[in-house]
């Protein structure tokens, strides 16, 4: 018991008529929520480490609507272990949220987030949960685990229009840090896609919806070719006034004959 | 191992220990620089939200009004000023409903740095720099530590470039080390606060990969909130 700071003699803290002594001398725990704890005498193991991981999500905002798009590969470690999953959900008419990190905290908080969606049809009152609101949601959820120091392994994109049909695209990560932009991207994406996406913003006006698309295949592609834990398969989140859906999985446009032309290795 | 009679963890690992690889914290990046004037108040921020080499905007404005006559400049850790500016948002408005008034610059003051020393022990990773309007209408600026101390000062610097803009200030708006009597210092006009904020930032854009891209400006005046924007090197 050389741990035990204030430990209290053996006999006075005594067991009540039928029940066990407590060896703790008294140190009982407040009770935290299941999740939140572990048994154990010097405190709580929580797990830090990320066990099947999506790659990038990349996002891209334009006039009247935004993409978002991610391979369908969940990886364990170095396996590409499942390779047909989708990344990129619709939350709701107005919602598109795409996922990167330890797939199952993906799969957790993708379950608190419908059962939240079911409870606004509850209502039936006809408002449904603007894109903004939901960003905001998660920085607080993800704020409070990371306070907890028992973080969602996570980076998430949330994207889709408000009910006046203007587009809004964000990110949110496992501390709860959340901006949003005209361009937002996790994972390899981060160095791959978003400077090829900024180079080609016009500085006057927002991205047409051919651009975006064309810059969404474009950025799939070169992460394809350069993030060791991706496949070239992918689906694309598209939402705007009129339409929020997934589509694809889509193709990555592989070339290769260049490789019989590398000598030397 | 019975220092104080308080008895300490042994060196080696003790089974069911936290050892943690998660950093709850993150720099995030960003400068600000507040001069107060007579009448007014000038508060500027970079638009630059960084961890590490990559930008993740290039367009994030890291000052929020708080009332009509104070704006708060935060930087550090972006998570932590989305809290704590939330918060602060929240308590102005519960004294504005309770009091049936809007806070003073002073109480305003007075508030953040009470709640910022509510989490002394886990505190909000942010440099914070409070500039507004006093009851008398004379420009104020109030810097903080992480931990809530809080010091009322004429012009400040603050965040990743807050060192390198710092002692400009004290030379050109303080006048330090420049053998000037007491009565010869020259008044600071609205025109030249403004254009020394500017001028800090462009320099500190040359120096500090943290701070850049664009700066926000915030003068407060009587009449409302004046805002400009400023163009920085974008690299």
């Amino acid at each position: 018991m050389m741990n035990n700071a204030f430990a209290q003699p053996m006999w006075l803290n005594g067991p009540a008529p039928g029940q066990f002594y407590n060896f703790m001398g008294g140190n009982t725990q407040a009770e935290l929520p299941r999740e939140l704890t572990t048994a154990g005498p010097f405190g709580t193991k929580h797990s830090t480490a990320a066990i099947t991981t999506g790659s990038s999500v990349v996002g891209i905002r334009y006039a009247g609507g935004v993409l978002v798009a991610a391979d369908t590969l969940v990886s364990y470690g170095s396996l590409a272990r499942y390779q047909n999953i989708d990344r990129v959900f619709k939350i709701n008419d107005k919602i598109l949220l795409g996922g990167s990190g330890d797939f199952a905290d993906i799969q957790s908080i993708k379950r608190s987030i419908d059962q939240k969606m079911i409870e606004d049809q509850c209502c039936n009152d006809g408002v449904v949960m603007k894109p903004k609101s939901l960003a905001s949601w998660l920085t607080r959820v993800l704020y409070n685990r990371r306070s907890r120091m028992n973080p969602l392994y996570i980076d998430v994109v949330v994207a889709g229009v408000d009910e006046a049909g203007v587009p809004f695209l964000g990110n949110v990560d496992l501390r709860g840090r959340a901006y949003d932009d005209y361009v937002v991207a996790t994972g390899f994406g981060r160095h791959l896609a978003l400077p090829l996406v900024r180079e080609r913003k016009p500085k006057d006006r927002d991205f047409t919806f051919e651009e975006a698309s064309n810059l969404i295949r474009e950025c799939m592609k070169v992460l394809y070719y350069r993030d060791t834990r991706s496949i070239p398969q992918y689906t694309v989140g598209i939402c705007s006034a009129s339409d929020c859906s997934v589509k694809g999985p889509f193709k990555v446009e592989e070339n290769w004959t260049f490789a019989e032309t590398v000598e030397g290795y | 191992m019975n220092a104080l009679g308080v008895e300490q963890f042994p060196d080696y690992k003790v089974p069911g220990v936290q050892h943690v690889d998660f950093s709850p914290y993150e720099s995030n990046g960003g400068s600000i620089v507040a001069i107060a004037g007579e009448d007014f108040v000038v508060i500027a921020a970079d638009t630059r939200l960084s961890s590490g080499y990559s930008i993740h905007s290039r367009d994030q404005s890291k000052l929020f009004k708080l009332s009509p006559h104070t704006v708060l400049g935060s930087t550090g850790c972006w998570c932590d000023t989305l809290s704590l500016t939330g918060l602060m948002k929240v308590r102005m408005q519960m004294y504005e409903h309770t009091h049936m008034k809007t806070m003073t610059t002073d109480a305003v003051a007075q508030m953040l740095s009470i709640v910022m020393y509510n989490r002394r022990f886990f505190p909000y990773y942010v440099s914070n720099i409070l500039a507004g309007l006093d009851k008398d209408g004379k420009g104020v600026v109030y810097s903080y530590d992480p931990i809530g101390h809080c010091e009322r000062a004429t012009y400040r610097a603050g965040g990743t470039a807050g060192s390198l803009l710092q002692p400009v200030l004290d030379n050109q708006i303080g006048y330090k080390n420049q053998n000037l009597a007491a009565d010869q210092l020259p008044p600071l006009t609205k025109d030249r606060a403004v254009s020394v904020a500017s001028d800090t930032f462009i320099s500190a854009a040359e120096r500090d990969i943290y701070t850049g891209d664009s700066v926000l400006i915030n003068i407060i005046t009587k009449d409302g909130i004046e805002q400009k924007t400023l163009q920085l090197r974008k690299d």
